[in-house]
């Protein structure tokens, strides 16, 4: 890996802003200096409430595109539609920028660990839906 | 033929059915939901209507396209990026022609229709907007007045339903009895659509 690998930029999409940036933090955190990963909340609405905001989501993908590709993680509800809608309109996110079907917490932190590596989006992907199997009890 | 003012008029009415009945909405949604779904339409549709006074656009599919658009920027709940993919993809199916058929406009609902159920993955009888969506398209082919009948009869068969989809399918059996605020508010949409029809 060369030194000036480009980042996978990860985008955190919760119904609540607070819920967007603990994760954000909590991941990059057990990731261990992962301050060079791009990673962004969008979490609530626009106006603070509980909520999806496309325009908070198009802004956090733009923020953190680094050109090597974005991994959007979300919540649940209308975070999982609007994700998907904004996909489905071509020209609302950067390109190359993935819905990854994760656990939110879980796969923040090994999407986080992952691309501070300079893995790619396949693999980085892959790690954050890995997520789903490590069983608890 | 029906032309961008019909459309127009369609997103109007619809705006006005919704801000009527949002509290029916809310009401409906406090059951089984989170008793957003009549704020977050008024929100959506208020947006719309906004929208279209401002850039008027001139073909059925350009209207449709925008309102779809501005449903998925503003409402914050699921049903933006529901209903804004379903006029969207419904605009999208309807291309840049400056006059539709009312078999065109009956083909390209229920292309956004499927798209609805694609992006959500809910079937009929999963007590959603689905529900009244699609006996609507269907009975499209006999006339709006038709089409409105068949949507407000299946919002209200989503009653006895147990809701598989969304919040409410959180619910299991608790969620029956209750009517499905999507489909109501979709029957909402069908009958604003009539309501354009006859020019009131």
């Amino acid at each position: 890996m060369s030194d000036d690998k480009r980042l996978v930029g990860i985008v955190l999409v919760s119904h609540s802003a607070q819920v967007a940036e603990s994760v954000a933090e909590l991941a990059k955190g057990l990731a261990g200096g992962a301050d060079t990963v791009p990673v962004a909340a969008a979490g609530g609405t626009e106006g603070g409430g509980l909520g999806t905001s496309s325009e908070l989501i198009s802004a956090a993908a733009a923020s953190v595109d680094r050109g090597a590709g974005v991994a959007v993680l979300t919540d649940l509800g209308s975070a999982v539609l609007t994700v998907k809608a904004l996909l489905a309109e071509g020209d609302e996110l950067p390109d190359g920028t993935r819905l990854v079907d994760a656990p939110f917490v879980e796969g923040a932190v090994a999407a986080v660990v992952t691309s501070a590596a300079g893995a790619d989006l396949d693999t980085v992907e892959a790690a954050a839906a890995d997520a789903y199997s490590y069983r608890k009890v | 033929m029906l032309d961008a003012d019909f459309f127009r008029r369609w997103m109007a009415a619809t705006a006005a059915s919704v801000d009527r009945e949002a509290e029916r909405l809310t009401a409906l949604d406090s059951a089984i939901g989170d008793a957003d779904h009549g704020s977050n339409l008024q929100r959506g549709f208020a947006a719309v209507a906004a929208a279209l006074e401002k850039e008027s656009p001139d073909t059925p599919g350009g209207v449709l396209a925008l309102a779809g658009r501005q449903l998925i920027s503003t409402v914050g709940g699921a049903s933006g990026p529901l209903y804004g993919t379903l006029l969207r993809r419904t605009g999208k199916a309807l291309g840049d022609a400056a006059e539709v058929s009312e078999a065109q406009l009956a083909e390209a609902l229920g292309t956004g229709v499927e798209a609805v159920r694609t992006l959500g993955g809910a079937s009929p009888g999963d007590k959603t907007m689905i529900d009244a969506l699609v006996p609507a398209v269907e009975a499209l082919g006999e006339g709006f007045g038709a089409a409105r009948s068949a949507a407000e009869a299946g919002a209200e068969a989503t009653v006895p339903l147990q809701a598989r989809k969304g919040r409410a399918s959180y619910l299991g059996e608790r969620s029956i009895g209750h009517q499905d605020p999507g489909a109501t508010s979709s029957a909402l949409l069908i009958a604003a659509l009539d309501e354009a029809a006859s020019g009131s």
